[in-house]
């Protein structure tokens, strides 16, 4: 719960980060690739506040007592999504692995959701493994990054034929969150590997799966904003557009919300800190203080209290069956939650 | 003779791709010396050390082509500095091997020109979206949008910019050319202008909003003054 001006809510961060980027975990022979990924993350924490801008040597590997400072305490995160991240190649024991969240998460197993990650290229033993993973883990959602590298193979699409079985074992499964990685990356070299189109075969084929597409697609806004638009199981992650943005560049903010909150609206928002690249506190705040900067903005949707309310933490509770107190749902939503706990009473 | 200033006057013909801005307003051009015989120089540095290769490649390479059509040049040297592709990149340039010369197997020159194209066209949008959008406002209707040439347009950076841009996709820019296209080339019709301002609207903001991330991440990396480009638009 976070309080502000006497006001309470209600929050739940979809998609944070517990990593572990320090050089004692760099596969020897790819330091400059290991050094060079957490040296890029640690530039973007430059786009906040200066006063939460963290040396480099805390930022390759903090401490859960930081990450229960800083996420619980300070930002009163009622839930978190820890997100997962191998990049086995350049980091020994994987960046940010499942098994490494799930060591979190067991010392706070009422606030912190693991979820893991799959790759279609890893055919038959990626679907052994999913499996596997979801029985440990009770896995409700996965992240997944196509433009990663696997055996010579420079990256891949959701509408790939191949994925298809992923997804059949997702839905088998109960793994109903499909968080898509669709922002600022590295490689492939020449594929456009920012390009979220992909997203919208595979949304429309799968409606029992939610796809959450991370960063909005960015730098690609527009092609994300277009393909959400028409398909109800498509929602924006707002990572990076809050802590990247917020900020640094105030008026661009304001724009991309205004073009969020008109194509995808403010049902299918998620807050989302990307912690540790930001601390979440300050992004809760401006959230929470938002408002266009002039009346240059006056055609774009408005978002009220209640539209907030449901970015910060009532969208993504339902995403993730999260029970959400009686004091912080909205009026609206009463009478639709009564009937879910109905239906799961019953069942 | 050909002075820094001519070098730094030409390199500001080169564009991001991805965001369509010069890389001397984007701050990208670190360094550029010019030496008694002629040889130059130029030192490019790019927001981050990760910052996409490919669109690294295009504006290093742009860059060499540029001065070395200046006249009195002799050798041209552009290096990317502190990127994890640096020496790949800057080893194919200097002896004009292309990007498929810097990553051997791993991409092909064509992909990379039609991944230009698709950002040339989007930029198009974008910036004919904003030249439009001030026309509406000094009270210019729909059909009068759709009857307009090129012939009509206001002069100023942006309209010469999207001709610019219409010429490097082959849409005609003659005088008698229609003032706004689509993407694809084809003249906007005063019953679509409203969806096309919306959409070149949104391809702004996206553009604005990568550039601002950009501009912030090198401001920040290299501890450089404010950049008031927020402001002027």
């Amino acid at each position: 719960m976070f309080a502000r001006n006497g006001d309470r809510y209600f929050v739940v961060d979809a998609h944070c980060h517990f990593w572990n980027a320090s050089p004692e975990n760099w596969v020897k022979g790819q330091e400059q690739y290991a050094k060079g990924w957490i040296e890029c993350f640690h530039a973007y924490m430059g786009l906040g506040p200066a006063e939460t801008h963290w040396p480099l040597e805390k930022f390759q590997k903090y401490s859960e007592e930081d990450f229960v400072k800083d996420v619980f305490e300070d930002a009163g995160a009622d839930h978190v999504v820890l997100q997962s991240t191998y990049l086995k190649s350049w980091y020994t024991e994987g960046f940010n692995t499942l098994e490494r969240n799930s060591k979190l998460a067991a010392n706070h197993p009422e606030k912190v959701i693991v979820n893991g990650r799959w790759d279609p290229r890893e055919g038959e033993a990626g679907l052994e493994q999913l499996e596997q993973d979801a029985k440990t883990h009770k896995l409700q959602g996965a992240k997944l990054y196509t433009a990663e590298w696997y055996n010579g193979s420079r990256g891949w699409r959701l509408d790939d034929e191949m994925c298809k079985p992923f997804y059949a074992k997702c839905k088998e499964l109960g793994i109903t969150n499909i968080h898509v990685h669709k922002g600022p990356t590295i490689w492939p070299l020449d594929k456009d590997a920012f390009d979220p189109r992909d997203v919208d075969e595979a949304a429309t084929d799968n409606p029992e799966l939610n796809f959450i597409v991370e960063h909005v697609g960015l730098p690609r806004i527009e092609d994300f904003c277009f393909m959400a638009t028409q398909e109800p199981n498509v929602y924006a992650g707002l990572a990076v557009v809050l802590g990247g943005l917020m900020h640094a560049r105030p008026r661009f903010f304001s724009k991309v919300m205004g073009e969020l909150l008109f194509w995808v609206g403010e049902d299918k928002m998620l807050y989302g800190s990307d912690y540790g690249i930001w601390e979440p506190k300050w992004q809760i705040e401006g959230l929470l203080d938002w408002d266009y900067p002039d009346d240059t903005y006056s055609d774009y949707p408005r978002l009220n209290q209640d539209g907030k309310r449901k970015i910060l933490g009532l969208n993504a509770a339902k995403l993730y069956g999260i029970e959400v107190p009686k004091e912080f749902q909205l009026a609206d939503d009463t009478a639709a939650a009564k009937e879910d706990a109905q239906l799961v009473e019953s069942a | 003779m050909t002075t820094r200033d001519g070098v730094m006057d030409a390199l500001a013909a080169v564009y991001d791709p991805e965001l369509d801005e010069p890389i001397t307003t984007l701050r990208f051009v670190s360094s550029c010396e010019v030496n008694a015989d002629g040889d130059v120089a130029v030192a490019l540095r790019l927001p981050t050390p990760q910052c996409a290769p490919n669109f690294a490649f295009l504006m290093a390479a742009d860059a060499r082509n540029v001065v070395r059509r200046l006249p009195g040049v002799r050798d041209v040297i552009v290096t990317l500095e502190d990127h994890y592709t640096g020496e790949e990149i800057n080893a194919a340039l200097n002896s004009g091997a292309g990007f498929t010369g810097a990553f051997p197997g791993e991409t092909d020159d064509d992909e990379l020109e039609a991944l230009r194209e698709l950002f040339l066209r989007k930029a198009l949008v974008a910036r004919q979206g904003r030249v439009c959008a001030a026309l509406i406002e000094q009270g210019a209707t729909e059909a009068g949008i759709e009857e307009m040439r090129v012939r009509d347009l206001p002069d100023g950076p942006e309209p010469r910019r999207c001709l610019e841009l219409r010429a490097q996709l082959g849409i005609p820019v003659g005088p008698d050319a229609p003032a706004f296209v689509a993407a694809d080339g084809a003249p906007v019709c005063a019953d679509q202008l409203q969806r096309w301002l919306r959409m070149a609207r949104l391809i702004a903001t996206s553009l604005e909003a990568n550039g601002g991330i950009c501009r912030s991440l090198l401001q920040f990396r290299h501890g450089l003054a404010d950049d008031p480009e927020e402001v002027r638009r």
